[in-house]
C-alpha cells in the first residue's frame, strides 16, 4: 500500500495491488494448464497413496504452485501425525 | 543488408497493435531506414487508415500471393517518408488466403531492399497470428496495463517461444500514470514482474495518438506528443541504440505544471 493510500486511512490493498496477485494466481494455472479442481484431485490421491503407509494429518495437506520467472513447480506439503501420540 | 522481419502482436485486441506498427514504422523511416509496414489482419484491414494511406490502394496482399499484381505494384509509397512503404491486407478475404509458407516467402523477396519489415498480426492465437510470426526475426508483444491484456499477453509469451520465435520483446501500451500514483493501475514493473520479458517501450495515454489516427498522421510525426516520442524511443531501441526508458507522473497543480513547461524542451527522456 502507497503513502497516500495510508494517508487516506485505506485498509484494503489498492487495485493495483490486487490485480498484480490475482494475475500471478491465474497465470501460474494457464501456465501449467493445471486447473485449480485439478489440484484437489491430485491431492486426494498423495492422501490416499501415503496414508496407506503412513499416518499423515489429512487436514492439513496442502498442494500447491508456486513459480519464479517462467518455471511453475508443484509443491505438497504432507504434515506427519506425531507417532507416538496416535500409537495404538 | 537485408531486413529485419518484425511482427507485432498481442493476443488480446484492442490494444494498440496497429497503432504501434503504423508509428513504429513512421519512427524508424524518420530515422532514414526503409522500411515496409506490412498489415497481417486478412479480412480486417487498418494499417491503411492509421498511415492515412487508404485512399491509394489498388491491389493488396493477397493479390500479389495469388499472382494477380507484382510485388511492387502493391506496395503504397508514402507521401512524407520516401522510404516507408504499406503492404495492405486484403477486404474481403479472411485469414485462410494467406498461409505461413506465402509470407515467408513475400518477406523473403521484401528483405533485400529493406531495413526493417513490420508485421502488424491479427488478434488472437490462431491461424491469423501464426502465419503473421512465421516470417518474424523477432516479435514484439504489445500490452495494456489491464489483466485481461496481460493474461492474453502471457499465452502469447509461451506461443511465441514454442515457435522458437522468442524471446519476445514487450511493450506496455496506453499507461496512465495518474491511475498508477494513486494505487488504481499497474506499473510497468508489475507487468515485467508477471511477464519476465525484456521491455522494448512503455507507451503513456496521450490523446494525440487518436486524434493523429483521425486524421491520418500518426503521432510519431508530432514532436510535441508524448506517445509520439514513446514511439520514437522505441524504434531507436530497435535499431540496437540504449535509449532510457522515460519515467511518467502526472503533475497536477501548479507547480507541476510550471515544471512540465521547463521540461517541454528536454528530449533526454
Amino acid at each position: 500500500m502507497n503513502l497516500f493510500n495510508r494517508l487516506r486511512g485505506a485498509t484494503q490493498p489498492s487495485s493495483r495491488e490486487t490485480a498484480k496477485r490475482r494475475l500471478q494466481l491465474v497465470l501460474v494455472h494457464d501456465r501449467s494448464q493445471i486447473s485449480p479442481g485439478l489440484i484437489e484431485i491430485i491431492k486426494d490421491e498423495i492422501i490416499a497413496v501415503i496414508s496407506k503407509h503412513v499416518d499423515i494429518d489429512r487436514d492439513g495437506v496442502q498442494v500447491q504452485f508456486t513459480q519464479a520467472d517462467r518455471e511453475s513447480r508443484l509443491v505438497a506439503d504432507i504434515p506427519l501425525l506425531d507417532g507416538r501420540k496416535n500409537r495404538r | 543488408m537485408t531486413a529485419r522481419v518484425i511482427t507485432i502482436t498481442s493476443g488480446k485486441g484492442g490494444v494498440g497493435k496497429t497503432t504501434t506498427t503504423a508509428n513504429v514504422g513512421v519512427a524508424l523511416a524518420l530515422l532514414g531506414k526503409r522500411v515496409v509496414c506490412l498489415d497481417g489482419d486478412i479480412g480486417l484491414r487498418n494499417l491503411d487508415v492509421v498511415l492515412g494511406l487508404e485512399n491509394r490502394i489498388v491491389y493488396d496482399l493477397v493479390d500479389v500471393i495469388e499472382g494477380r499484381c507484382k510485388l511492387r505494384q502493391a506496395m503504397i509509397k508514402d507521401k512524407r517518408l520516401s522510404e516507408l512503404y504499406l503492404l495492405p491486407a486484403s477486404q474481403k478475404r479472411d485469414k485462410s488466403a494467406v498461409r505461413p509458407d506465402d509470407l515467408k516467402k513475400l518477406c523473403e523477396d521484401l528483405r533485400p531492399d529493406h531495413d526493417y519489415i513490420l508485421i502488424d498480426s491479427a488478434a488472437g492465437i490462431e491461424e491469423g497470428f501464426r502465419t503473421a510470426i512465421a516470417p518474424a526475426d523477432e516479435v514484439v508483444i504489445v500490452t495494456n496495463p489491464e489483466v485481461s491484456a496481460v493474461r492474453d499477453a502471457d499465452r502469447v509469451v509461451g506461443l511465441v517461444e514454442a515457435a522458437e520465435k522468442g524471446p519476445a520483446r514487450l511493450i506496455v501500451n496506453r499507461l496512465k500514470p495518474g491511475l498508477v500514483q494513486r494505487g488504481d493501475m499497474l506499473d510497468t514493473s508489475d507487468v515485467l514482474d508477471i511477464l519476465a520479458i525484456d521491455l522494448i517501450g512503455i507507451v503513456p495515454e496521450d490523446e494525440t495518438v487518436l486524434i493523429s489516427t483521425n486524421r491520418g498522421n500518426p503521432a510519431a510525426f508530432d514532436e510535441k506528443s508524448r506517445a509520439g516520442l514513446a514511439f520514437r524511443n522505441i524504434a531507436r531501441r530497435i535499431t540496437g541504440e540504449d535509449v532510457p526508458f522515460q519515467t511518467f507522473r502526472e503533475e497536477t497543480g501548479l507547480f507541476g505544471r510550471f515544471s512540465r513547461l521547463l521540461r517541454r524542451d528536454g528530449r533526454t527522456a
